[in-house]
């Protein structure tokens, strides 16, 4: 199965060795600084807002119960979503994975004759690749979000889910308007209010000339048909109302079953996302309504490995991420790596099992070792994500996919010397070597010895002055 | 009441005082407590680096069966066998072992916990007349859920100054394995901890899991900090100011 570009790994980008990119990232202090800076903020909204929300916790319980339910009655579901939207004039597509996708837009923007298309930020399409695979066909995808397009002019990868040029600074953005944005005024300053009206300018000339639109959706509506695009600037209500054919691609864990599960989303995700008690747009549209909006409306539905997870017991909650990134906010290795160090479209704790579910374990093995188990993702989830225990199972599957003999060995025998009360005292007799390792021990340990001191061996071990006192 | 001491692997091999700190301190309370030798470790080492041992599971459940308590000084390991053993002994198909496993997780007590849920005091007369900060630890605050009762244990210590560690509920970056697979960012995420630590102008850092104190200990002894780290055992433990075993 084609998986796209859920990893990357090609085209110079980094690949999905965790541990070499995020050696890279820590000596970064630029990008250092504008992560920490930017989660920072983001992480202090969200906080204040969950605090003056009284039934938090019972939110978090109903976003879960309900993405459980879809999930465990997701073919009624997909099969209620496709009935509805076309019976109220959507064309329902399907694609198993990232080439079947793509070839499905590709061949229905062909269809309408045009050469260029508007984009909503979307993590599906990113998933997939579209932009280049559009661009490969002859078609030019815009990307419309502000940040998106940031990243579309530096020829630049996403690094947040949500705020994907988190890494980039205000005066790192004017050097990319003015260095590739053709109609960037000559005086350009950082200034946030000129930087604004000048992607502003540039973008409303887009939407006025370009007759179709690609979205993703953020959540499809069994109930109706219906799907949602929630957002901040207005650009994505733009691409969804202006053009003449609209085409969403949308996973198969975006359903809920009725529009009154919104109630409980659409509290937990903008307190979650972008620490704001609701998101600035939010726009529903149901199949085609005559003489108002767009006029051709396809939906792509995609699964691109989410069968996969949904086959695993343990992992499977993973599917009922609702793309807020809250877990990437408060992630302490994210927040010292940024998104690009995990090499794949989903960044943070939540990529570091997501990624791994979709493309097997084996194609990223390195991802559910991207963390130190703190638990401060699992503790802001919207949907009770147990990001660690997911990590703690990826991580058996990833040493029975993919044996190391010496990590295997020395585990193996470390078990040994626990299995018995005369093994284990024998093996305490070696603690006093860690005198000579102090300093600086050998590798796999040279890694802690290069910045931290490992103790002084006591004179005795506990159980010692257990038994002779 | 047959309590039990489950030391840890890490305080039996590297760091008895903590151990020996637990024990005076009960027994000073009156809580007499068994060290079944059997015991070795809990298996979280292993678990959290991807191998599953049903054995450890069973070797803690097996040894500790028979006490109506097991107190542990670490809230990482206390949380792995509250929260990893039916877990593990599950994802090895061996459901009988995950009954008996969650049975006997079900009275195993972090010391905080045991002390203040069980012995039901949160002044144990302790004196230590240092400036200390208490860095509440991942496991102990998210896994287990101790909350404030370490502080409460710490506020009632005579002569203490404790100040509040700042950024606090922050991860050190130890994380096991984590810190070898991973060097570069959890020595950049000690790098901050250290920061905060030295910030407060404690002499002591205190807190109720070794590891963690051997992660940030192991920063603060190279860059010759002047902070040395002290198990929360070994300050309550103490009756004349100082943290001698």
């Amino acid at each position: 199965m084609s998986t796209g570009e859920v990893i990357w790994g090609k085209e110079g980008w980094p690949g999905p060795e965790f541990s070499e990119n995020a050696k890279r990232a820590v000596e970064d202090s630029q990008l250092r600084r504008n992560v920490r800076k930017a989660t920072g903020t983001i992480r202090e909204r969200r906080a204040g807002l969950v605090a003056e929300t009284p039934d938090w916790q019972e939110l978090r319980h109903a976003g879960a119960a309900i993405k459980d339910d879809v999930l465990h009655h997701l073919d009624d579901y997909l099969e209620q979503f496709e009935r509805n939207a076309t019976a109220r004039g959507a064309h329902v597509h399907w694609a198993r994975d990232a080439r079947e996708a793509t070839q499905i837009v590709t061949s229905l923007v062909q269809a309408t004759g045009h050469k260029e298309v508007i984009k909503v930020k979307s993590m599906a399409t990113q998933e997939i690749g579209l932009v280049k695979a559009l661009e490969s066909q002859g078609i030019v995808a815009h990307e419309t979000d502000l940040a998106e397009m940031i990243i579309q002019l530096s020829n630049d990868r996403p690094s947040h889910i949500v705020v994907p040029a988190l890494h980039r600074n205000r005066a790192e953005i004017r050097q990319i308007f003015r260095e590739h944005m053709p109609d960037a005024p000559k005086d350009l300053t950082d200034d946030p209010l000129a930087l604004a009206e000048a992607a502003r300018l540039h973008l409303r000339r887009l939407f006025l000339k370009t007759p179709v639109a690609v979205s993703g959706a953020n959540f499809a509506i069994a109930e109706t048909g219906g799907l949602l695009v929630a957002e901040s600037e207005g650009n994505g209500r733009m691409c969804l109302t202006l053009p003449e054919t609209l085409i969403t691609v949308v996973g198969i864990e975006k359903l809920i079953p009725t529009f009154r599960d919104l109630e409980v989303f659409l509290q937990l995700l903008p307190r979650s996302s972008t620490g704001e008690r609701m998101n600035p747009y939010n726009s529903v549209w149901t199949g085609v309504t005559e003489n108002d909006g767009p006029q051709q409306a396809h939906i792509v539905i995609l699964d691109n490995g989410r069968t996969n997870a949904l086959k695993d017991q343990i992992g499977r909650q993973a599917l009922r991420c609702i793309r807020c990134a809250a877990c990437l906010n408060v992630c302490p290795v994210y927040e010292r790596t940024g998104g690009h160090a995990y090499g794949a479209t989903y960044p943070g704790p939540i990529g570091a099992i997501l990624t791994p579910l979709l493309v097997g374990v084996e194609n990223a093995p390195q991802l559910p070792f991207a963390s130190s188990l703190c638990g401060a993702c699992y503790e802001v989830c919207p949907v009770e994500i147990d990001i660690p225990t997911v990590l703690v199972k990826l991580r058996h599957d990833a040493v029975k996919a993919e044996r190391h003999k010496a990590q295997d060995a020395t585990f193996a025998a470390a078990a040994s010397a626990m299995s018995g009360r005369r093994r284990w005292t024998a093996a305490l007799k070696l603690a006093p070597l860690l005198r000579f390792l102090k300093h600086g021990a050998p590798p796999p340990l040279s890694g802690w010895t290069r910045t931290r001191d490992l103790p002084d061996p006591p004179k005795q071990s506990f159980r010692e002055w257990w038994t002779k006192r | 009441m047959r309590v039990a001491l489950f030391s840890t692997c890490l305080v039996d091999a590297l760091f008895p005082d903590a151990g020996k700190a637990t024990v005076r301190l009960l027994e000073r309370l009156g809580q007499p407590v068994e060290f079944p030798l059997e015991q070795t470790c809990c298996g979280q080492m292993h678990a959290n680096s991807g191998y599953f041992e049903p054995g450890l599971v069973r070797r803690y459940a097996d040894v500790f069966a028979e006490y109506d308590a097991i107190v542990v000084p670490s809230g990482s390991c206390a949380g792995a066998i509250r929260h990893q053993h039916e877990f593990v002994a599950n994802a090895s198909g061996d459901k009988q072992l995950a009954r008996h496993a969650q049975a006997v997780a079900a009275k195993t007590y972090e010391l905080s916990e045991f002390l203040i849920d069980v012995l039901d005091t949160d002044d144990v007369g302790a004196y230590f007349p240092h400036r200390v900060t208490y860095h509440p630890t991942c496991h102990s605050m998210r896994i287990l859920g101790v909350g404030d009762r370490p502080l409460r244990l710490l506020n009632n210590v005579r002569g203490i100054d404790l100040v509040t560690l700042p950024r606090n509920t922050e991860c050190c970056g130890f994380g096991g394995t984590f810190s070898i697979k991973n060097p570069d960012v959890s020595a950049a995420m000690l790098a901050d901890k250290m920061e905060s630590v030295i910030e407060t102008g404690a002499e002591v850092l205190c807190a109720g899991d070794r590891s963690c104190l051997m992660h940030i200990g192991g920063g603060l002894d190279r860059i010759r900090a002047g902070v040395r780290t002290l198990h929360l055992a070994e300050i309550l433990a103490s009756t004349d100011g100082t943290a001698a075993a």
